[in-house]
């Protein structure tokens, strides 16, 4: 009621031990973290897909038309072992990795609003709708197919890095530029590195690209006579009705996307964006 | 008066926004001499952290100019190493350690066994050699502020700009940082042009104050701080009010009864 607050001694505490407290931090339960990982909610989650293909396949009783689970899986193993499906993926794989490197040499080089024009123009287009054209160009061949497949990773990757440069902090810049850093040495040791998150999503999205176009430019035609990649793999049993090699050709395209998304890109990722924190 | 470090003649800079020509500061100038704690005061829009950038070589003045040991500032270099205000100024891709070396070989400073010993005994004189293996986003703002303090430090330049450093940091940080750095000076005498809006930052940190006007930065004086063992007590206070009311002469006047009790 009155204006003087009212007047109260001070007062001073010992601070208890954190050793006396009850529980300051406690492990959780064994199921509690294995339910934590993230890969086994997935595994769990792969085991009943598969489960469920195998049981759905039985009812359905015709391998011409699904294989079960289990057929697949021995035509997995099957050609893993006669080494012809590695020998496809390899070849297939191959092909990708010689797009990525010229398409990373060619985008940190573009200047700046040509790439902007070039992209905003070329990045709607499908990839595999240039194929036709590629095949007048290039002819039968790895060299239409490099070029579908540069044309379908380019535009990811370079957009990305264009916006992560863009995106570099005036300070970072500021920083290098106070080193006497210029031209190419500020690029490689400043620019680079400070946009390597969005580089790393562009190249996550170009290889779905590329991933995608190349089986589906290979089932078009082979990569070259004789040594075909997956996708020919997968038109060529679908002729000979081979169905469960075409499983195990399909379930191949799949593991390979899993690993790469999951192994390659993970261990890029937690090796750099994360151990530097720059992940966004 | 030619023997000044650094010499800063009638400038006048000017950048421009979207749609606007600002004149950041007008005729200013003022000299630096060697382990000087120069400190530029001002309110917000007084030029002061573009005038540090010019002297930095960010920015070119379009009017006077500025010599650094009686060459020409055109380019940012080595020899004015730049502290910011911002967290993000450490490259987040190295350690604390690879952050101060980078920033010596990178400039040709030093290469090599030299580089790294260097950077080590810089990271130990603020306190981080346990944190030297560390990244800089599990850093605290003041472990951050520390690590580009001693990456300007090892670098050795002719001086050392500070823009606003402490500014981000809550203030017992601050306060902590402002004696680590006259410790730092105390030890070194290095040359420091720093850049403040806080009147008792200037008035703690510095040796020589130049206040700047508002829109566009004018100089409005220069004083001389007080001496270090003097600088918390009765005289410090006195010297902060002065300063205040220099600063604030203007808006003060109307309500001049009101402010003094």
């Amino acid at each position: 009621m009155s204006d003087a607050a009212i007047t109260r001694p001070e007062r001073y505490r010992e601070t208890i031990d954190a050793g006396e407290f009850g529980v300051v931090e406690k492990p959780l339960s064994p199921f509690e973290r294995v339910y934590n990982v993230t890969a086994v909610r997935k595994l769990v989650i792969l085991v009943v897909l598969a489960a469920a293909w195998e049981i759905y396949a039985r009812l359905l009783n015709n391998p011409l038309l699904f294989p079960t689970f289990s057929a697949t899986v021995e035509a997995f193993a099957d050609g893993l072992v006669h080494g012809t499906l590695l020998l496809k993926a390899w070849t297939s794989i191959r092909i990708l990795l010689m797009a990525l490197l010229t398409v990373i040499a060619i985008s940190s080089r573009i200047g700046t609003d040509f790439l902007e024009t070039l992209t905003s123009m070329f990045n709607p287009l499908p990839a595999i709708a240039l194929l036709p054209l590629a095949l007048i160009w290039f002819g039968l061949g790895a060299g239409s197919i490099g070029f579908v497949l540069i044309h379908s990773v380019l535009w990811a990757v370079a957009l990305n890095t264009h916006s992560g440069f863009l995106a570099v902090s005036g300070t970072l810049r500021m920083v290098g530029r106070n080193y006497g850093l210029r031209g190419l040495r500020y690029v490689g040791s400043i620019l680079i590195p400070a946009a390597f998150p969005s580089i790393l999503t562009g190249l996550k999205i170009g290889w779905a690209f590329a991933w995608r176009t190349l089986i589906a430019a290979e089932l078009v035609f082979g990569v070259s006579s004789g040594s075909g990649g997956l996708g020919w793999f997968i038109y060529e049993n679908k002729n000979q009705l081979e169905i469960p090699n075409v499983f195990a050709g399909l379930l191949t395209v799949i593991i390979i996307g899993l690993l790469v998304e999951n192994i390659i890109f993970r261990t890029v990722e937690t090796r750099t964006v994360r151990r530097w924190g720059m992940q966004t | 008066m030619s023997d000044a470090l650094l010499d800063v003649r009638s400038v006048t800079l000017q950048y421009k926004t979207r749609d606007h020509l600002v004149t950041a500061t007008y005729r200013v100038d003022f000299q630096v001499f060697e382990s000087d704690r120069f400190v530029l005061l001002g309110p917000s829009g007084c030029g002061k952290s573009t005038l540090l950038k010019a002297v930095g070589g960010y920015l070119e003045p379009v009017e006077g100019e500025i010599r650094l040991k009686g060459e020409r500032v055109e380019r940012p270099g080595p020899d004015r190493m730049m502290v910011f205000q911002e967290f993000d100024q450490l490259l987040p891709w190295k350690t604390v350690q690879e952050n101060v070396v980078f920033a010596l070989t990178a400039s040709g400073r030093l290469t090599g066994k030299a580089a790294a010993e260097k950077a080590r005994e810089a990271i130990a004189r603020v306190k981080l050699a346990k944190f030297a293996d560390s990244f800089p986003h599990t850093l605290s703002g003041g472990m951050k502020q520390r690590v580009a303090i001693a990456r300007g430090m090892a670098m050795e330049p002719d001086i050392l700009l500070m823009d606003e450093p402490f500014a981000a940091l809550d203030a017992l940080t601050r306060r902590k940082m402002q004696d680590e750095l006259l410790q730092l000076w105390d030890d070194t005498r290095f040359t420091v042009l720093f850049v403040t809006h806080s009147i008792p930052e200037a008035v703690k940190v510095g040796s020589r104050i130049l206040l700047l006007s508002p829109h566009p930065g004018q100089v409005k004086a220069e004083l001389n701080s007080l001496p270090r063992e003097r600088a918390d007590g009765e005289a410090a206070h006195a010297l902060e009010e002065r300063i205040h009311n220099m600063l604030f002469a203007d808006e003060v006047e109307e309500d001049e009864e009101h402010h003094h009790e």
